[in-house]
């Protein structure tokens, strides 16, 4: 597999998108004139962090995680449920659940059909049941690289279905998040999902079940604003950004610049508002400790 | 009082009016009918002005200094207000106020986001912006009604929840989120009046409520124009387009079955008779409070689940 790396004739580059960062670009037309200077795009990675050039090959192998600097890069929703979940033990609820327009928005169909065929997802959010480690649970796994992970109509009905599923089935439920808030193009019916979603945690809640949200980089906006805080247990990734407002707004509206490792996981740990940082390596164990802990 | 643009034609005719009157009654010149046909013309600018306002329009309307604030009505609609104040955590909050007050002579919790009435007052107020510690109060004084068997109201009117260091610092997410959990089961009837600005999330963590109502002229977005065009089109200027396109008046969002009820303005917009809008508020609540209270705890909760259930488009 290494011939073709040392021909002349090509190039080896380090993609000009750092691994697991969503691209500007999102339209296919762009992304193709993007891409052609790169090719073969994307075997080897810089890490956002460190500068360090890696290959991606490893840097998949160690669940997208840094050897070097220990960064956590994002990662895909089915990688995800790969790291997480038994071997064969998933099945995913209401693929075919597909975004419409409500507003009207121009161009946001165009959008989601172009993210459908980059990312092969259907929307931002996979969800489902299967085990860690023997506990049976229910799960949802936000993908950033959707419209940034955002929270529109669909991705609200498919938690919300999730958790009801949940509270009946006597489950609990972990949910990974990544998302960047409330899907624009949707309107109300985007801050809507919000309250939706809470109301279906209150009820798995009342009937004394175990929710425990992962958040992961970036958990912002009006998912923190809801089931991302809303966990028994929260845990997150080391260094994701986890926050309510936006840095630019911030900065706009107090007129001064942050303090370092503002809104990190660790800054949220110091402040009380989430219960542990763990790292990606341990996360399946450490989940599978909780949930047999809970009795399940 | 403010002249906003589309009143500026009602404006200059008003003056004239008063003009004439003047003249006739200095100068002794019978000026009746004059007066009369021009008065007859502003009425029918009015209504014709006031009725078809644009979405920017109502925008502007609804962040008016002038515009009634929570304060304003509460005085007007309940007796024996006694406000209370504090988190039992951090500090108070005076971008929030709440008490306990009587409506038709039945205790009630009132809950209401406060903007200022003048620079000063706004520099308290902290512009009608909460921080953690503001949600916390407003969900404390909920579990208190809620304990005592009190129905809630609360007044929307905020821009959005504080985005600075120590609303970070101090949970601003996780304030918001919990009140939504927890107005989503609260055992008492809970009503929610946008009365200015809906600010997003800040707006949603006072609303999650068995009837959501707004007055005419007031908005309730996702983000603010502004924001919304300079996020998705990357230029703030467009944001008269963007009020449009977000459908964010008390009529689009009737229609969307996402409020419950738009309460009536007088022409022109709440400022310009606070008295009658408060009478308006009044009226409805008085009718719906009653009505909430008759269904069983239960059944109440059912029903605000399944309102809130039922938001979102999808294709299946």
């Amino acid at each position: 597999m290494f011939n073709g790396l040392f021909k002349k004739t090509k190039y080896i580059t380090v993609s000009q998108t750092p691994a697991g960062s969503v691209p500007k670009n999102t339209s296919p037309i762009e992304n193709e004139e993007e891409q052609k200077p790169n090719i073969p795009n994307g075997m080897w990675v810089k890490c956002e962090c460190c500068g360090k050039a890696i290959y991606k090959k490893d840097l998949e192998k160690h669940m997208m995680v840094c050897k070097d600097c220990g960064k956590h890069f994002r990662l895909p929703a089915l990688d995800r449920i790969n790291s997480i979940i038994d071997e064969e033990s998933f099945i995913e609820f209401d693929k075919e659940l597909l975004s419409s327009n409500p507003l009207n928005f121009p161009g946001y169909e165009n959008k989601l059909e172009a993210l459908k065929e980059e990312t092969g997802l259907k929307e931002a959010v996979i969800t489902g049941r299967g085990k860690v480690n023997g506990n049976e649970l229910v799960i949802g796994v936000m993908d950033s690289r959707f419209m940034m992970g955002s929270m529109g109509s669909v991705v609200g009905e498919k938690l919300t279905r999730a958790i009801e599923y949940a509270t009946y089935e006597k489950l609990p439920v972990v949910i990974f998040t990544a998302s960047g808030g409330a899907r624009m193009q949707e309107g109300m019916f985007s801050l809507m999902q919000m309250a939706k979603v809470s109301s279906a945690l209150a009820k798995h809640n009342e009937a004394g079940l175990l929710y425990i949200p992962v958040l992961t980089d970036p958990t912002t906006g009006g998912v923190t604003a809801s089931f991302a805080m809303l966990g028994d247990i929260i845990l997150a990734e080391p260094g994701a950004l986890i926050g309510f407002a936006g840095k630019r707004v911030i900065e706009q509206t107090i007129k001064q610049s942050l303090p370092e490792g503002f809104q990190t996981a660790e800054f949220l740990l110091e402040h009380g508002f989430i219960d542990a940082v763990v790292s990606r390596e341990k996360l399946k164990e450490t989940l599978g400790q909780i949930l047999s802990l809970h009795g399940n | 009082m403010a002249v906003l643009e589309f009143e500026k034609n009602i404006e200059e005719l008003s003056k004239k009016i008063e003009e004439f009157k003047f003249f006739s009654r200095e100068h002794g010149v019978d000026l009746a009918s004059e007066i009369e046909r021009m008065e007859a013309k502003l009425q029918s600018m009015k209504s014709q002005a006031y009725s078809n306002l644009t979405p920017w329009e109502k925008v502007t309307l609804a962040k008016l200094i002038e515009r009634p604030t929570a304060l304003d009505y509460i005085e007007r609609i309940f007796t024996d207000f006694i406000e209370l104040h504090g988190d039992r955590s951090f500090r108070d909050d005076p971008s929030i106020v709440s008490g306990i007050g009587k409506l038709n002579g039945k205790a009630v919790t009132i809950i209401g986001q406060q903007k200022g009435r003048d620079t000063k007052e706004n520099l308290k107020r902290n512009f009608g912006m909460p921080n953690p510690e503001g949600y916390r109060k407003a969900l404390r004084l909920m579990k208190q009604a809620e304990k005592f068997g009190r129905p809630v109201i609360c007044f929307v009117d905020t821009p959005g929840a504080f985005p600075g260091i120590g609303a970070e610092e101090r949970g601003q997410g996780e304030a918001i989120a919990r009140n939504l959990m927890e107005m989503a089961n609260l055992k008492v009837p809970t009503v929610s009046i946008v009365i200015g600005e809906g600010g997003s999330g800040g707006a949603l963590a006072m609303a999650v409520s068995d009837e959501v109502w707004m007055l005419e002229n007031s908005i309730y977005s996702i983000l603010s124009p502004e924001g919304f065009a300079s996020i998705l089109w990357k230029d703030s200027s467009r944001a008269k387009e963007a009020a449009g396109v977000m459908k964010i008046t008390a009529e689009d969002l009737k229609a969307y079955g996402i409020i419950d009820r738009i309460i009536k303005e007088p022409a022109g917009g709440a400022h310009k008779n606070v008295d009658e809008t408060a009478e308006n508020i009044k009226k409805a609540l008085e009718e719906i409070i009653p009505k909430l209270c008759e269904n069983e705890i239960e059944e109440l909760l059912n029903k605000r689940y399944s309102k809130f259930r039922s938001f979102g488009e999808y294709k299946e």
